[in-house]
């Protein structure tokens, strides 16, 4: 339906301005320098730079330390946004079936939402901790010898529980709110229907949820991709040398400490393109979607 | 409800099965809360030991690991973290810290919003020649998160000079147009009646922005502002990058610190450090607890 709309020439470009302006400065500038930069080598003491064209895009991808870390990543990436749909998704289900607790149930899963990931990572690392941790006296126990910030795949366990912990309670929200806009005219159908609570969630309420799925799915993937960032740099404290990192740190780790500036565009560049990608997804997702209401 | 109620009414038909089909019923009611009392244990079990570890001092918790129990050093402690002048400089406390994030946050909510309403009024609700343009650029903001161009970004709040100042540090958080699509969506809702009315009785179009649609949006500005409030609490890399003063340091770019000044102590304070990571998640917390239904509302409102 077409909007009634009003005529004028100059109100809407006033309406629009401020927005327009915090964009260009703080948005436009910034990204045409780190796409600008990526084709250069700068000096960081003297302020040189030489074009040099695609060589920071070839170091950056050639290098191992980048493979380890695109590995890691897509690992990491994987596990908490998945393991974070699932945990979401089974207490919702719960949440949504019990009739008595129902709100304190919902309050007392959803507030941790509120907690910053660098908090988290804060309290993930005295929870990790060699001296005083309670969890790793807890791996001990199964004679595992927890070690963060030494062993690699240990640090990045962490890293993945605590960025999955953190990321629970969103996924509670939406899918507790998608079950409940659930007609119940189709619950009560399917109840008559089928006998088995299991096989009706399969086969009603699952594929009635599937695009609240598909939609945490791109929320937990940008998520684990760029707001971890704080529980990362919580967990790799100042040894991010032997420590796994995402994506994300590395450009800011490349261009901060290393000095790197070409380097760290070129992957701030790639990463660009991961997210043009990612929103693509979303939208022709959202274009697509089937209203069942 | 209903499902369950249809299920004892189906049962009720034949009396033989009615206690048969009682039973699994049950079991899956307790199934349920086992499955929720777990999962409240998993979320707030971290919070609570560290609550509880940090009204210990902190000898005992680097002797005896972390505690569950009544340390009676509550007062002590949180007096400590709130009015000591830490930091290099000392001129920083937790309350001035809090003073600063209560700011981010706030600022953070009051500037999207009102910045992203007057864009999506503008893009809903006029015809102009850079409509679609506009709403391009708007739409480009979306590809590229804060974290991707953060040292180009730095680079150019240096360049105006914005370092350790409230507004490089708010402004720029604002760029992105999760907000404006958000009211671009709301204000799409709303029936068109509405406008064509109050343009036959002589509105314009500042006095229907003021008048009908500012009343008729306060929920969605609402729920928005709780939500940007802790997005904007929670504000970790760029206040770190953009703060050096201590004066301008955010409880949350405070943890950096403390996580900093632990790993060069013998014997790390760790309840001073806990205090600080409650006091920071503290308010944003409250905020959405307290105003529970409106946050799930603007949150669930996004997939829309």
């Amino acid at each position: 339906m077409e909007k009634a709309q009003f005529k004028s020439p100059w109100i809407p470009y006033l309406l629009l301005a401020p927005q327009m302006i915090i964009i260009a400065i703080f948005f436009l500038w910034p990204a045409a320098e780190a796409i600008r930069s990526s084709f250069y080598l700068e000096d960081p003491f003297f302020g040189n730079a030489t074009w040099v064209g695609l060589d920071n895009y070839r170091d950056a991808v050639s290098a191992s330390d980048y493979q380890r870390t695109v590995w890691f990543t897509v690992l990491f990436v994987a596990i908490v946004s998945l393991l974070s749909l699932a945990l979401g998704m089974m207490l919702a289900v719960s949440a949504d079936r019990v009739l008595r607790g129902k709100s304190s149930y919902k309050t007392l899963l959803m507030w941790v939402y509120a907690i910053a990931p660098p908090v988290a990572g804060l309290i993930g690392v005295m929870l990790f901790d060699q001296h005083i941790g309670p969890l790793v006296d807890f791996a001990a126990m199964f004679g595992w010898d927890l070690r963060i910030g030494v062993n690699y795949w240990d640090t990045g366990i962490a890293m993945i529980v605590v960025s999955t912990w953190k990321q629970v309670p969103y996924c509670f929200i939406f899918f507790l709110s998608g079950l409940q806009s659930i007609p119940t005219s189709v619950k009560e159908a399917s109840a008559i229907d089928c006998r088995s609570e299991n096989r009706r969630f399969w086969t009603i309420t699952f594929p009635l949820l599937a695009p609240t799925t598909f939609f945490l799915l791109i929320l937990n993937i940008t998520y684990a991709m760029f707001e971890t960032f704080g529980t990362i740099d919580q967990i790799v404290k100042d040894q991010p040398g032997n420590s796994p990192v995402t994506l994300v740190y590395k450009v800011f780790r490349d261009g901060f400490r290393g000095n790197d500036l070409g380097g760290s565009s070129a992957q701030s560049v790639i990463l660009m393109i991961v997210v043009l990608l990612l929103t693509i997804a979303q939208f022709r997702l959202i274009e697509r979607r089937i209203h069942y209401t | 409800m209903a499902v369950t109620e249809l299920d004892s009414s189906v049962a009720g038909t034949s009396g033989q099965t009615a206690t048969k089909r009682k039973r699994p019923k049950g079991k899956v009611r307790v199934y349920d809360h086992v499955i929720l009392i777990l999962g409240v244990l998993l979320m707030m079990g971290p919070i609570i030991v560290a609550f509880t570890t940090s009204t210990y001092d902190f000898v005992t918790i680097h002797r005896e690991g972390m505690q569950l129990g009544w340390g009676g050093n509550f007062v002590e402690t949180y007096t400590n973290v709130l009015y000591q002048e830490g930091g290099f400089t000392g001129e920083v406390t937790g309350l001035l810290m809090t003073q600063n994030s209560l700011i981010l946050g706030i600022g953070f909510a009051v500037g999207k919003i009102v910045v992203s309403m007057l864009a999506a009024y503008a893009i809903v609700y006029f015809r102009f020649p850079l409509a679609t343009f506009s709403f391009w650029v708007i739409f480009t903001t979306l590809l590229l998160p804060l974290e991707v161009r953060i040292l180009p970004s730095y680079e150019v709040v240096q360049q105006l000079g914005m370092l350790n100042t409230y507004s490089g540090l708010i402004i720029p958080l604002i760029a992105s147009a999760t907000g404006t699509f958000f009211f671009r969506q709301f204000f799409k809702s709303v029936p068109n009646e509405l406008m064509e009315a109050a343009r036959i009785d002589g509105a314009g179009p500042i006095q229907f922005f003021f008048d009908i649609l500012v009343p008729l949006s306060k929920t969605m500005m609402a729920a928005i502002f709780i939500i940007m409030f802790v997005v904007g609490w929670n504000q970790y890399l760029w206040p770190a990058l953009m703060t050096t003063e201590e004066g301008y340091f955010t409880l949350v770019r405070g943890i950096r610190n403390i996580m900093q000044q632990m790993i060069g102590a013998d014997i790390p304070e760790y309840n001073e450090a806990l205090a600080m990571a409650i006091l920071a998640m503290l308010p944003p917390a409250l905020v959405i607890i307290i105003f529970q239904r409106m946050f799930i509302k603007g949150l669930v409102e996004q997939e829309k």
